[in-house]
């Protein structure tokens, strides 16, 4: 069991959660789980969304596995410049 | 999480050692050819019409006498730009930031544009171009943007992020908000509570070279771009797009770039190059004047931010909260969110807040400038701390070290930190000799702290060996500070050659696969990434070949410092094999040597700095200058510590710049009055000192070397450090 | 259109093109002569990347009108290394990594010339002044000054 936080506007997309409960062993599978679930937050994944595992940020690699125990966040996607 | 540490016991031939860049020779000689350096048989002069106006509706455009014009072969208006998006509103919004599409958004937007055969005659067609203008109210300050009853610049526009919903279109985009604990609470625990509201400027990145591009098109949907970008592959998707073409028809090439900072990272005028391309069906040069840069390009937000910190007479932190108003310019940004995302990100506080807003105004539309939000939202912070500091009588740099983020701490932004540097920088700017320096009379010293995020992104590499044995690195990222050297040494390391026995190329979107634009300070650490597993991948082959050649199993064979090794007891005593041997074979073991590779090199890892900054106050005029200046920054691993001190000294530079100097004047009438480099004043070499570094290493456990990028972070603490220089400097008096 | 006929030296060859009146050198060099090494960063003689010499004289080629250079001697970066080999100011600024996008370089090492010539032992502010007048937005000068530097100081044991 992961416990995913949501930041910023994400969060009215999650029914104003800070955080919930999910099942994933990738940020694929975390993503389609939790769009599943809060059809809201489709839009986000869409424009762009990134996560973070144990404090790195992941932008792109959304085969990236999740290991048991992780804190994730997810975060809009950012750039730089 | 455990963390890859085979690194940290690496011992390193080449890798930290200051060689010369390979493309150095040609950059001092002139050779080098930037966006405005290549010509084509038959090509155009393109120009373009701007709206001298900030707000505005185009009521007509009239361009048949500037067609008739003999020596005019293509004029365009955005009746040649069709909207090919198919909803995607973040494309439509660049489309008609490129070409204003019935309304003129901004002092300097474009209308309509040329080309003809020679510079004098698109000039002459631009003033036969007539536009009906009928002028709107505008508005350019970040905090009367807000208010109602401003003009509102989009009516499709909803503030997101809030609840209820608005039913009124307005100049805000959207509220993020970013925290965590409770800071009412927090604040009611707190013995001292400073609260301040800053503002900052609008500035450009500066670049000394305008953008410039060279356009072809044919009517047969192929097309040619040459163009100064930091992204050669993101540009060819986008421009594709835009214009209606197929992506691999689209090829571009990447110029030499002549600074970009981010700024090089959008299309302004290229989809317009490649139009006037395709309707003149002949190469189209266009370039554009430093006037044009700073008015219809992509500067930073100007913004507004309240900041409010509450402390323990010992120190800590209870709790701390941001409001940050940021202006994107005509279109939706982000920079507001990620200002409110790097505000409090150094520290480790229990109870935080920060609050981004994104709105919209008459200016041009944001892009992003080197940790971009970062900087504005730092010099609130920071400014804050050194008052909070002083209110409980406590020294600066001991107060951030008592409070600073460390692996395990909730960052304000939401994840938990990893290992990162943030102590070890304040604790090594606390014990620099700059620190006990002693100050003279009318010197001030300030200091400062500075975060930001660095990113990976999609990078594909090739590595080819040709028959002598030299090495041919092809790589999709552009060098914007001089990553063709250190991605040389990663090569000869790898592989265990001699740095000048490789050369590194940036291809063009015909040879690589995608690569993302070199931004978020990834260049080096991507294409590094990249190039490691693609000498690895020849490393493979390279013992594969040896095996056939000395006839053994492969599995016998192993690569040690350049050369194949046949290992066991049954096959050492043949001798080594180098590369070059190997590589004079080939035609004959299999073919052409290469190693390649795709990766998404994800998980960059946060940068943290401290800077040091003394300045010296003329106590009648309030003229400042820097006297000494020292940046203390975590870099992972310096590949090649000349080009990472050089990202940390230009970094603080522009810093400098931005917190004395520079910023955009926007008069009453909605018009940028001081377009041009004498009054937006960078800063110039007798306006600086020398500017002190130190580079700390602490790897970064998602990279093979450790690498973290380097490039952003250095903009982000000048601002306060100096601001908080003169501040000491006043309150000696 | 009509045109002037500039006859003009550069780097040492004689050189002649057919320009508008109102073209600046900076164009004609760059579009006529095939230099692009002088560089256009603001086409208003603030910014030094377009940094030539014209009689030995220090200018920004885009304040200069190209009819100006008929008659007269003009210098540009391409002009700077003796065959094959550099000059010290262009062999210091690869080793002290004082460029980094490296398109101020060439007006840098214009200037750095001009005023070595003149004064072949610089202070540290005599060299920030002299270079005043060409921006860089990458270095922070820092190693531009250190190139400077060293390389006047090679060149003053020859």
């Amino acid at each position: 069991m992961l416990k995913v936080g949501f930041t910023g506007a994400l969060r009215s997309s999650v029914n104003g959660h800070a955080q919930v409960d999910a099942q994933a062993s990738t940020i694929r599978e975390l993503l389609s789980g939790l769009v599943q679930r809060y059809p809201d937050l489709a839009e986000h994944v869409e424009q762009g969304i990134a996560v973070a595992l144990d404090g790195e940020i992941y932008r792109d690699d959304w085969s990236k596995p999740i290991p048991d125990g992780s804190t994730v966040f997810l975060l809009p996607r950012i750039q730089g410049g | 999480m455990s963390h890859d540490t085979s690194y940290t016991k690496q011992k390193f031939k080449l890798i930290g050692s200051r060689v010369n860049r390979p493309d150095g020779i040609d950059k001092v000689t002139g050779r080098a050819r930037y966006g405005a350096d290549a010509s084509a048989p038959g090509q155009l002069v393109g120009k373009v019409l701007r709206s001298p106006h900030a707000h505005a509706l185009i009521k007509k455009i009239d361009t048949t006498k500037a067609e008739k014009l003999p020596g005019v072969k293509a004029v365009i208006t955005s009746a040649d730009m069709p909207d090919l998006t198919g909803g995607n509103r973040s494309m439509l919004d660049i489309l008609e930031n490129c070409m204003a599409r019935g309304r003129a958004l901004y002092d300097g937007h474009a209308v309509a544009a040329v080309a003809a055969v020679d510079e004098q005659t698109a000039r002459q067609a631009l003033k036969l171009i007539k536009v009906t203008y009928k002028r709107l109210p505008h508005v350019t300050d970040v905090d009367k943007a807000m208010q109602p009853g401003a003009p509102v610049i989009h009516d499709w526009v909803f503030t997101s992020g809030v609840d209820p919903k608005p039913e009124k279109a307005s100049n805000i985009v959207q509220r993020n908000q970013f925290g965590h604990g409770d800071v009412e609470a927090g604040f009611a625990e707190a013995d001292v509570i400073v609260e301040k509201t800053f503002k900052t400027e609008q500035t450009h990145q500066g670049y000394i070279e305008p953008h410039a591009c060279l356009a072809t098109v044919g009517p047969d949907g192929h097309g040619d771009l040459w163009v100064t970008t930091q992204g050669h592959f993101h540009f060819r998707q986008v421009c594709a797009a835009l214009i209606g073409m197929d992506v691999a028809k689209l090829k571009v090439t990447s110029s030499e770039i002549g600074g970009g900072f981010g700024g090089k990272t959008h299309v302004w005028m290229e989809p317009v190059a490649l139009v006037l391309a395709r309707k003149a069906n002949r190469p189209v040069k266009l370039v554009m004047s430093r006037e044009e840069v700073f008015k219809a390009t992509g500067p930073t937000s100007s913004t507004s931010v309240d900041v409010k910190i509450g402390a323990k007479k010992n120190g800590t932190i209870t709790a701390a909260a941001a409001e940050l108003r940021y202006q994107g310019g005509a279109f939706p940004g982000i920079w507001g969110m990620l200002g409110a995302m790097t505000s409090f990100a150094c520290y480790d506080l229990k109870n935080v807040q920060s609050v981004g807003y994104d709105v919209l105004c008459n200016r041009p539309k944001v892009a992003a400038y080197r940790a971009p939000s970062a900087p504005m939202a730092a010099f609130g912070i920071e400014s804050t701390m050194d008052l909070v500091a002083e209110e409980i009588g406590m020294d600066p740099v001991k107060f951030r070290i008592k409070n600073a983020a460390k692996e395990g701490t909730q960052a304000s932004y939401g994840p938990v930190y990893g290992p990162i540097g943030i102590g070890p920088t304040l604790k090594a700017a606390q014990n620099h000799p700059h620190m006990k320096a002693k100050l003279r009379k009318n010197q001030g010293r300030g200091m400062a702290c500075g975060f930001w995020f660095n990113f990976g992104g999609q990078t594909c590499t090739d590595l080819n060996i040709g028959v002598d044995g030299t090495v041919s690195l092809a790589v999709g990222t552009v060098d914007v500070g001089g990553s063709r050297a250190s991605l040389g040494l990663i090569a000869a390391e790898e592989l265990g050659i001699e740095y000048e026995q490789v050369k590194v190329h940036i291809s063009d979107t015909a040879s690589l696969g995608h690569n993302d634009t070199t931004e978020g300070s990834r260049g080096t650490f991507s294409s590094g990434m990249a190039a490691i597993f693609a000498a690895r991948d020849a490393k493979d082959e390279l013992c594969q070949r040896a095996a056939k050649m000395w006839d053994i199993p492969v599995s016998a064979v192993a690569w040690k410092e350049g050369k194949a090794i046949a290992k066991g007891k049954r096959h050492n005593n043949l001798a080594p094999l180098t590369l070059q041997e190997i590589a004079a074979k080939s035609p004959n073991t299999g073919g052409p040597i290469a190693g390649h590779n795709e990766v998404v090199a994800d998980g960059a890892g946060v940068s943290f700095a401290s800077h040091i900054c003394d300045v010296e106050v003329d106590p009648e005029t309030g003229a400042t200058k820097v006297i000494r200046y020292t940046v203390v920054q975590d870099a992972g691993k310096a590949i090649h510590p000349d080009y990472v001190e050089g990202q940390f000294q230009g970094g603080a530079a522009q810093g400098i710049g931005w917190a004395l100097n520079e910023e955009y004047i926007y008069g009453d009438d909605g018009l940028l009055q001081n377009a041009g480099f004498l009054d937006y004043r960078i800063p110039v070499c007798s306006d600086l000192p020398f500017i002190d570094t130190e580079i700390l290493e602490i790897p970064n456990p998602n990279h093979p070397y450790g690498i973290r990028g380097v490039g952003e972070t250095s903009i982000v603490p000048p601002l306060a450090a100096i601001g908080n220089a003169v501040s000491m400097r006043l309150a000696c008096e | 259109m009509s045109g002037f006929l500039v006859s003009t030296k550069i780097n040492g060859d004689a050189v002649q093109f057919a320009c508008p009146t109102d073209e600046s050198l900076l164009d004609s060099l760059r579009n006529r002569a095939g230099l692009t090494g002088v560089k256009e960063g603001c086409g208003t003689g603030d910014c030094g990347a377009c940094s030539i010499t014209l009689d030995d004289r220090l200018v920004c080629s885009c304040l200069v009108l190209a009819a100006e250079a008929d008659g007269r001697e003009v210098g540009t970066v391409e002009g700077l290394s003796d065959g094959m080999k550099l000059h010290p100011l262009q062999e210091k600024f690869i080793e002290h990594a004082a460029l980094q996008c490296g398109i101020c370089t060439p007006g840098f090492l214009i200037s750095a010339k001009a005023l070595l010539d003149k004064n072949p032992k610089p202070s540290e502010k005599e060299i920030r002044f002299a270079l005043a007048g060409n921006l860089c937005r990458c270095t922070g000068y820092d190693k531009i000054v250190r190139a400077v530097q060293a390389a006047a100081k090679e060149m003053r044991k020859k």
